[in-house]
């Protein structure tokens, strides 16, 4: 091969890359008409297309604009943000099993959330997901700031785990101290806890939409700086990448991402754990293709969960947090036992 | 002068390995620090390279104090290739010496015809253009240090600094990857900075050599003014015979043993 033939073995991946992208879409389209049309009433795609597009008031029009169409999108945000936050914070770790609540974003949205319950009397969901989110990040901020403590040049990815454990670990022990004196907490928090995108509104998939944006958008524009990173450190400088800055993007988009979907849907953080392993067999160890693939994937898988969790117990439904325990763990046994362990 | 180092005293934390070092390298030469483990050889390269701010003193590229230069605009004319680098696993060589092209790129330009014939020179350069899609993790250690060193050639910078290229290689790889920097330096005139171990190898492929012992150079010049007798008993604490390499002319150190205590 001379230097004129390596051109068209880069073509032809790009054209594969392209290829994966349209289906990993195809299947988020078809996990998304799904998610519209079934559920303990199921509705004909031509209703739901009438439902959407010209409704008339009918009580399946109710069900799609109501109920489906928030539940649908906020899974869509949610699956987005914790499949992309799961594969920039393994790569930022280089480390396979890291999830997007390492952060000790997950703890910090819940014991924020009680917290709001018993001092203020937070009385609706709305008002919970803002605590939940504030507590999110403030969390990951501590986090980060332990981090840096006793470190040269800024936290590492060692120190940042450390950190994240340790601040998970007291503020789990609060939120439990509150939830057993505290009954309308309790309440709240088992349901949080569990992880469900069932019966939030159109007003929740506002409220967090602002900071998934934000945190996609950082999101992508770490993907080269993540690439030279895993080179390791110090080849990472000499391609004249900004390590601190780097992470510092990387662990402020994680924060968002993780921040809005755990306030809004609770504790989902397992999406980013297992995501990641699907699609890396598909994008190799490009971030700038994981980390978009990641997205996609996570959104069709949650919205999958979520339908299955509909039907799975008539005339009830599970919460797509179980399902997702419930089915993820096995599958993610297998994937991880079929393959050699991925060292990133 | 392309890279001096004027007075920097370097280390880690509290321990301070370099202490006021003044180095300076010329434009197409290749220069070669030798030393015993722990002088601070790879300690020097790295400040040379960006990698290790100093406690004191200033590192100059092109005069210029390389630590107040845009990293990227660095990355454009000085490559490092730290020790050992380690790569993911199923990484292709093709990828990985694409990912020298990072200096060059832009969040809205992410490949450029630019970018895909300095890929294709790097690998035909260094032989690798038919194990271009062969994940690194099946390589050769010889195979492997020579996609490194073509990610850094894509990376397209004249000036190279290459912490010890040829550790964990059996000579055989060592030689072929000593004759792949000699070729680049013959060929585009580059300007090469590496650290080695090997001391005959060192005095046959480079065009000056420096000699440190504890943070300190203790002299630098040609290789048959550097390599003698003298300086091997004070920089090594060995005791040996310098004869000329029979292929090369060079200097050849034959050793005896530790030096002998006066």
């Amino acid at each position: 091969m001379t230097a004129t033939a390596v051109a068209p073995r880069l073509h032809d991946l790009r054209r594969r890359r392209f290829l994966v992208l349209t289906g990993l879409l195809a299947a988020l389209g078809l996990a998304v008409v799904l998610s519209i049309t079934i559920g303990a009433k199921s509705v004909p795609l031509p209703d739901a297309w009438r439902a959407l597009t010209d409704p008339t008031g009918t009580e399946n029009d109710i069900v799609i604009r109501s109920l489906r169409l928030p539940r649908t999108a906020l899974g869509v945000l949610a699956g987005l943000a914790l499949g992309v936050a799961g594969a920039l914070m393994q790569g930022h770790t280089r480390n396979p099993l890291a999830d997007p609540g390492l952060l000790g974003v997950t703890q910090g949205a819940a014991f924020a959330m009680v917290s709001s319950i018993i001092l203020l009397g937070a009385q609706s969901l709305f008002a919970y997901i803002w605590f939940g989110l504030a507590g999110a990040l403030l969390a990951s901020v501590g986090v980060f700031a332990l981090g840096m403590v006793g470190g040269r040049g800024g936290p590492t990815p060692v120190t940042l785990a450390l950190a994240g454990t340790a601040v998970s670990a007291f503020l789990y022990g609060l939120t439990s101290a509150i939830v057993l004196l505290d009954e309308q907490a309790m309440d709240v928090f088992r349901f949080w806890q569990a992880g469900s995108i069932a019966a939030r509104g159109a007003d929740v998939v506002w409220q967090v939409l602002p900071f998934i944006v934000a945190g996609l958008v950082l999101a992508m524009a770490n993907t080269p700086g993540l690439n030279a990173l895993s080179l390791g450190e110090d080849v990472a400088r000499g391609l004249g990448q900004n390590i601190a800055l780097t992470r510092a993007v990387g662990v402020t988009a994680v924060t968002l991402l993780t921040g809005a979907s755990v306030a809004a849907c609770g504790a989902l953080a397992f999406v980013g754990l297992l995501v990641p392993h699907l699609t890396r067999p598909l994008s190799g160890t490009d971030h700038r293709w994981l980390v978009p693939y990641s997205g996609l994937a996570g959104a069709a898988l949650l919205l999958l969960a979520d339908v299955i969790g509909r039907v799975v117990a008539p005339p009830g439904e599970l919460e797509v947090g179980v399902v997702l325990a419930l089915i993820g763990a096995p599958f993610f046994v297998a994937l991880v036992r079929r393959r050699k362990p991925v060292r990133l | 002068m392309r890279l001096q180092a004027a007075g920097v005293t370097l280390g880690y934390g509290e321990r301070t390995v370099v202490e006021n070092l003044d180095l300076g390298v010329h434009s197409g030469t290749v220069t070669t620090i030798i030393g015993p483990n722990g002088c601070g050889k790879s300690t020097l390269l790295r400040a040379l390279g960006r990698l290790l701010k100093p406690q004191g003193g200033e590192v100059l590229l092109d005069g210029k104090r390389i630590d107040r230069m845009p990293t990227r605009e660095v990355a454009k004319v000085l490559g490092v290739l730290p020790q050992a680098p380690t790569a993911p696993e199923g990484l292709t060589v093709a990828d990985l010496v694409a990912r020298g092209r990072h200096p060059h790129q832009t969040w809205y330009r992410q490949w450029s015809s630019d970018d895909e014939a300095a890929v294709g020179r790097a690998l035909d350069m260094t032989g690798l253009a038919d194990l271009a899609e062969r994940p690194l993790d099946e390589l050769s250690g010889g195979q492997r240090q020579r996609a490194w060193i073509s990610m850094a050639l894509a990376q397209g910078t004249d000036l190279l600094l290459l912490d010890e290229p040829t550790t964990f290689l059996d000579l055989a790889h060592q030689v072929e990857v000593l004759e792949l920097v000699r070729q680049l330096h013959r060929e585009a005139s580059r300007t090469i900075v590496m650290v080695l171990h090997d001391l005959n190898l060192a005095a046959r492929y480079a065009d000056r050599l420096v000699a440190m012992r504890e943070g300190q150079v203790v002299a630098a010049g040609d290789p048959h003014d550097v390599l003698t007798e003298d300086l091997l008993r004070e920089v090594f604490d060995l005791d040996a015979k310098v004869i000329p390499d029979p292929v090369a002319g060079t200097p050849l150190v034959v050793p005896i043993g530790p030096r002998s205590r006066p």
